[in-house]
């Protein structure tokens, strides 16, 4: 009966509802550098400066950049993993941005983590059952174990795992297989958002797609949101409705994945997206090869981040730092070009 | 695993062949002999000790006498003691309990002090209190038994009169009555302590270090993700991770604490294997000390094995075939 109930939520979720599931305003992580005698702070990672975006219900929210641009940290952050240095988080229509103690693992319960590595984020004590039954016990004591056991059984079915594994622990199985019981772990507490962290790079290119298609059809079963952290471009266009492109902690642009692909804004963008190879080989494509080194987010260069490497830069760029801004219908970038 | 045990005891056979060759060798190259324990020492007539040596054994070839050694050993039969004129096997049994009971108390001890202070530091790094554990557990790490043996008396027995200084119970109690083993836990207890002392503090550094460690990795992100209470992250997911090195321990800790037992019991006059030992050197006698010295190389081996399962039973990623 859940499973109807279920695909006639995930059809509306299709038609795209504009009710924000989640909203990020102005949200900004720091870390600490720490040195001298008496380890004092002496300085701060930017690793995500000021980024503002929204999810909506039932959507996939892509977010791509190149390694250490601050997609994880925003991810956790928005878990409240971390905490932000400031900024607001609004989670269906409730702030959790200084929810602290119980109140926050309560809160818990809605959103919920695909991590990266699926060898190091499960417990190698824990019975894979115990692993995806302990959510349900921390939020629900009074439950039975019987019950609990039913649930994980077909948990472990749903995400297509062998029906022996309630009892094996996690290194007997491949990273494929484990990353299922991450996913899994994740759907017990039937979560409304899912933030999924490179959920797939760990992984053999073969099983890369049949982890990636689990996720979508669950997506469908249980009228998830996602946001997808990734840096494989391909894979966020397989995956995403709407897709968000971080440089340097900064979010440079946004747009539904369509406008990404084909007419991306940012110089940025555009240099990504022409890095993508090309399965045709006779086709040729312009290559924009860009110059120089990411700088060091403790760092970072004034006025647009991008300015030290981007092709098309203006003297201006140096200066004025480019706010996020809607160019087109639903497109936004942060650019003076488009000014 | 009991395939695996099996093997093992049977690994152990030619080691423990070798090490009877080992002890029965140091123990000819040790000056004097046991001879001197063995005749009337009033009697210097050199044809009276010629003739008991030759009776007694002493003239044969090495190796007939190691294998009248080993053959004996094997049965069972560990000979008399010189000194005290009484059957090896009876003077072990009757000092054996008194080095166990050490040796249990001072186990439980550390365990306890190890784990509260270790669970505390580790979920607290960095902390005043943790500072203050460690700086204790250096302090019990640089200080030698002996030194806080003779500490230990001199300032809770003598000053404050808390302790006795010596024996294992007060003669005065009945025996089996409860006052008789409050006073053994009595007598027990300090030096118990200070054998543990070492113990105490690499434990504890142990488990906090391991505790820091495995709270940083992902697996204890993904419990807090998944919204586990901050004490049930601690106690369950970090704990049952940290443990794994200590429990591999507590199969060294057999050895060392009888190793440790020598000096402490010869500080405490406390009348355990250890000091009988220690005297057994002194007096030359030759059989306690070479089924003690046995003893102490078969518990070094059932030690390694204890610990080599333990660690097979504790860690679901170790399978022993």
């Amino acid at each position: 009966m859940n499973i109807t109930i279920n695909n006639e939520n995930s059809m509306t979720a299709k038609t795209k509802s504009k009710k924000n599931l989640l909203e990020v305003k102005h949200l900004k992580t720091y870390y600490p550098v720490k040195g001298g005698f008496f380890r004092r702070t002496i300085g701060h990672v930017k690793a995500v400066d000021n980024v503002s975006f929204e999810i909506r219900k039932g959507e996939t929210f892509g977010l791509v950049g190149e390694s250490g641009c601050g997609k994880s940290t925003t991810g956790r952050t928005i878990l409240r993993l971390l905490s932000p240095t400031e900024g607001q988080i609004i989670f269906d229509g409730n702030d959790i941005t200084n929810l602290s103690g119980n109140k926050l693992r309560e809160a818990r319960k809605d959103f919920q983590m695909v991590f990266q590595d699926p060898y190091a984020s499960l417990n190698p004590m824990q019975m894979v059952g115990d692993i995806i039954g302990e959510p349900i016990k921390n939020f629900y004591p009074g439950k039975q174990k019987k019950e609990i056991k039913e649930e994980v059984m077909d948990l472990i079915f749903r995400v297509g795992l062998p029906s022996d594994a309630y009892y094996k622990y996690a290194h007997e199985f491949s990273g494929g297989q484990r990353q299922r019981i991450g996913i899994a772990r994740a759907l017990a507490l039937k979560p409304k958002l899912i933030v999924a962290d490179e959920p797939v790079s760990a992984l053999d290119v073969s099983v890369q797609s049949q982890v990636l298609n689990l996720l979508k059809e669950l997506q469908d079963e249980f009228d998830l949101t996602y946001l997808f952290i990734a840096h494989d471009l391909s894979v966020v266009k397989h995956m995403s409705d709407r897709i968000g492109v971080m440089y340097l902690g900064n979010l440079i642009e946004v747009a539904d994945k369509h406008s990404i692909y084909d007419e991306p804004l940012h110089p940025y963008t555009q240099a990504l997206i022409s890095a993508i190879p090309e399965p045709d080989p006779d086709r040729k494509k312009e290559r924009i090869v860009l110059q120089g080194d990411v700088p060091s987010p403790s760092n970072p260069p004034s006025g647009c981040p991008f300015h030290t490497r981007c092709p098309m830069a203006k003297e201006a760029c140096s200066e004025i730092k480019p706010k996020l801004k809607e160019v087109k219908p639903d497109h936004r970038v942060a650019c003076i070009l488009y000014d | 695993m009991l395939k695996y045990t099996l093997r093992r005891i049977l690994g152990m056979i030619p080691m423990l062949f070798l090490i009877s060759v080992v002890v029965f060798t140091l123990a000819l190259a040790m000056p004097g002999d046991p001879f001197s324990g063995e005749i009337d020492p009033n009697n210097t007539d050199p044809e009276y000790i010629e003739e008991m040596r030759e009776k007694l054994g002493l003239n044969d070839p090495l190796h007939i006498q190691y294998a009248r050694w080993i053959s004996n050993f094997v049965q069972g039969d560990f000979g008399e003691s010189t000194r005290y004129k009484m059957e090896v096997s009876d003077l072990i049994a009757e000092r054996l309990p008194n080095t166990v009971l050490l040796g249990a108390t001072s186990l439980v001890i550390t365990y306890i002090l190890a784990f509260a202070m270790g669970m505390y530091a580790g979920r607290k790094p960095y902390t005043l209190g943790d500072h203050f554990i460690g700086g204790f557990n250096y302090f019990g790490l640089a200080i030698p038994s002996y030194i806080a043996g003779v500490f230990a008396i001199y300032i809770f027995s003598f000053q404050l009169g808390w302790i006795p200084f010596q024996g294992s119970v007060d003669i005065t109690v009945e025996k089996g009555t409860l006052e008789y083993w409050l006073s053994r836990l009595h007598h027990v207890i300090t030096p118990a302590i200070v054998l543990g002392l070492l113990n105490i503090a690499s434990y504890t550094q142990f488990l906090r270090n391991d505790i820091i460690e495995n709270s940083r990795k992902d697996f204890v992100r993904t419990a807090r993700a998944k919204g586990t209470p901050e004490g049930k992250i601690y106690n369950r997911h970090i704990l049952r991770n940290s443990i794994i090195p200590l429990i591999t321990f507590l199969g060294f800790d057999i050895v060392n604490l009888v190793n440790g037992a020598i000096i402490t019991e010869a500080i405490f006059t406390y009348p355990g294997i250890g000091q009988l030992f220690l005297n057994s050197v002194m007096n030359q006698d030759y059989p306690v000390l070479m089924t003690l010295t046995m003893m102490f190389s078969f518990l070094v081996l059932v030690g390694n094995l204890i610990a080599d399962i333990l660690y097979g039973v504790v860690d679901p990623r170790i399978r022993l075939d």
